[in-house]
């Protein structure tokens, strides 16, 4: 295993190069570069209104980026001038690449959690439904919800839900998985059980976009730290550097209020 | 059990004695001899009745799909159209428009000779095609502006979670859209249907022998009044109970949010 990681660390699982974003006049990312290697468990902090959820979610073209590049896999993704996607299948491709978790959990209310979670392989990659039955079984196992497979989404939890969105994005067997700010949603006593499965995800090797209020769980999970403030890179670096050791006066200022 | 004890409480048991009451004096004291010689055209009629019902109802439904997707997320040159339909078909009377299909679309095919030597002739010259034409495009109409709603109401975020798995539009639309829309609407499509089902006996009236038409047919050759068309109620509302109970089933499969 270990052989494996070091032979392809060169490779870069997502790199962004000068991302911007507008809506309207309103210009939310003006230019932000990023490079996550495989292996990494990125995380991106900032205040209300930085960009970060926008920019995660330029990522897989959940928004149209207004101008940049953007590599997933060594595989830079067509876009014309305005930074509309050339080929809608090639977006559908990466897509599957890249598994995201909401902050509002998004499980498809009309289907039980096995369902949930057997939905993109079956009907998008198109496993045999057996194989998808095996593995989504064990993946809710995993994070603890194997006795609610047959239960519809509304009458678990929000922490039991987004344990369930989790398994979901595991589903597709992702190169990398996007967070955004998975805990937001829930309540206080209910995040620690959802931290404990993106920790173990972590921990595991997997790549991760993590879009974060946790200060605490970011320094400890993260293995690069990015501060955007007005849709740019404030400031960028490993954890124990950034949150210990913070140069710009609004991140020390962020730190402050955030706690 | 309790719903069982619920029922008898003694206001129920006295309005249930009245019912009775009345339903034996209903069947003693009135004219039923009739019922024999007509019981074979009641039943045709009746078949004819639920099988409209339903011919109409799913290809209405199917009308509706794209009419409602069109008004909720379609360009503007198949929303307005679909707007425009809508708006005629809730616009007019149901009855108008069965005759202005019968009597207008009717009488104007026989003056095309191509279409009096279609293979399609045969058909074309019977009433009962005006008949589903017409109620066809009624229940399009209203279950389409019905649909723009459900499409519309779908949660955003749910669809957004399928696009970002790299789900196919198709798929999205087949798989999460179009099934959470139509979960929604269930109660209303039930309600809808039952309402359906109230407006074919204005078939009678261009010539489609169904269940009303036989009881019409009773009252003209028997002179008998009543009965006819207490028995006409009774089968109604058999049909809308089995309609209420159908959907009712179909709702209980997946429960609501």
């Amino acid at each position: 295993m270990g052989e494996t990681v070091s032979a392809s660390e060169q490779a870069d699982a997502i790199r962004v190069t000068d991302l911007h974003k507008s809506f309207g006049n309103l210009e939310v990312l003006k230019g932000v570069s990023l490079t996550a290697h495989k292996g990494d468990v990125v995380a991106i902090i900032g205040g209300s209104g930085s960009g970060k959820s926008t920019f995660l979610r330029c990522i897989n073209f959940l928004e149209t980026p207004s101008s940049g590049e953007i590599v997933v896999n060594g595989e830079p993704i067509a876009m014309r001038q305005d930074g509309t996607p050339v080929d809608r299948r090639q977006i559908e491709r990466v897509r599957t690449r890249l598994a995201m978790v909401f902050q509002a959990f998004n499980l498809w209310t009309h289907r039980t959690l096995l369902e949930n979670v057997i939905e993109v392989p079956v009907h998008v990659l198109k496993v045999p439904r057996a194989d998808a039955v095996a593995r989504a079984r064990q993946l809710l196992e995993r994070v603890g919800l194997a006795e609610k497979a047959d239960t519809y989404p509304s009458f678990l939890s929000g922490g039991q839900q987004q344990r369930a969105a989790i398994a979901r994005a595991l589903a597709v067997d992702p190169s990398v998985m996007l967070f955004d700010e998975p805990t937001s949603a829930l309540d206080p006593e209910l995040v620690g059980e959802v931290l404990t499965v993106i920790r173990d995800l972590a921990a595991e090797g997997r790549t991760m976009l993590l879009v974060t209020h946790e200060m605490k769980f970011a320094r400890e999970v993260a293995t690069h730290v990015v501060y955007l403030f007005e849709g740019r890179i404030e400031e960028q670096g490993p954890p124990a550097e950034l949150f210990g050791n913070p140069k710009s006066a609004r991140l020390k200022q962020f730190l402050k209020t955030v706690g | 059990m309790t719903s069982l004890r619920a029922l008898f409480v003694p206001h129920r048991i006295v309005l249930m004695g009245l019912f009775i009451a009345f339903v034996v004096w209903c069947a003693v004291s009135l004219r039923w001899d009739w019922i024999p010689q007509y019981a074979p055209l009641a039943l045709e009629g009746l078949w004819r009745t639920i099988w409209l019902l339903v011919v109409t109802c799913v290809l209405g439904f199917l009308l509706a799909v794209p009419l409602g997707l069109a008004q909720a997320v379609g360009p503007w040159y198949l929303s307005a159209p679909a707007k425009v339909f809508c708006t005629i078909v809730r616009g007019t009377p149901l009855l108008l428009q069965i005759w202005l299909l019968y009597y207008g679309l009717g009488s104007l095919f026989p003056q095309i000779p191509w279409i009096r030597a279609s293979e399609l002739w045969p058909i074309l010259r019977q009433a009962w095609p005006y008949a589903v034409l017409a109620l066809t495009l009624s229940y399009a109409g209203y279950e389409g502006e019905v649909m723009r709603g459900a499409f519309s109401s779908v949660n955003k975020g749910q669809l957004e979670a399928a696009n970002a798995f790299g789900m196919p539009r198709f798929t999205v639309f087949r798989r999460i859209w179009l099934p959470q829309a139509i979960r929604s609407v269930l109660p209303t499509l039930g309600g809808e249907t039952i309402l359906q089902m109230k407006a074919t006996p204005l078939v009678a009236t261009i010539t489609v022998v169904e269940i009303y038409a036989v009881s019409s047919r009773v009252r003209a050759d028997t002179f008998v009044v009543y009965e006819p068309l207490l028995l006409l109620a009774l089968i109604y509302m058999i049909i809308a109970g089995i309609i209420t109970l159908a959907f009712g089933y179909i709702e209980r499969q997946v429960p609501t949010r």
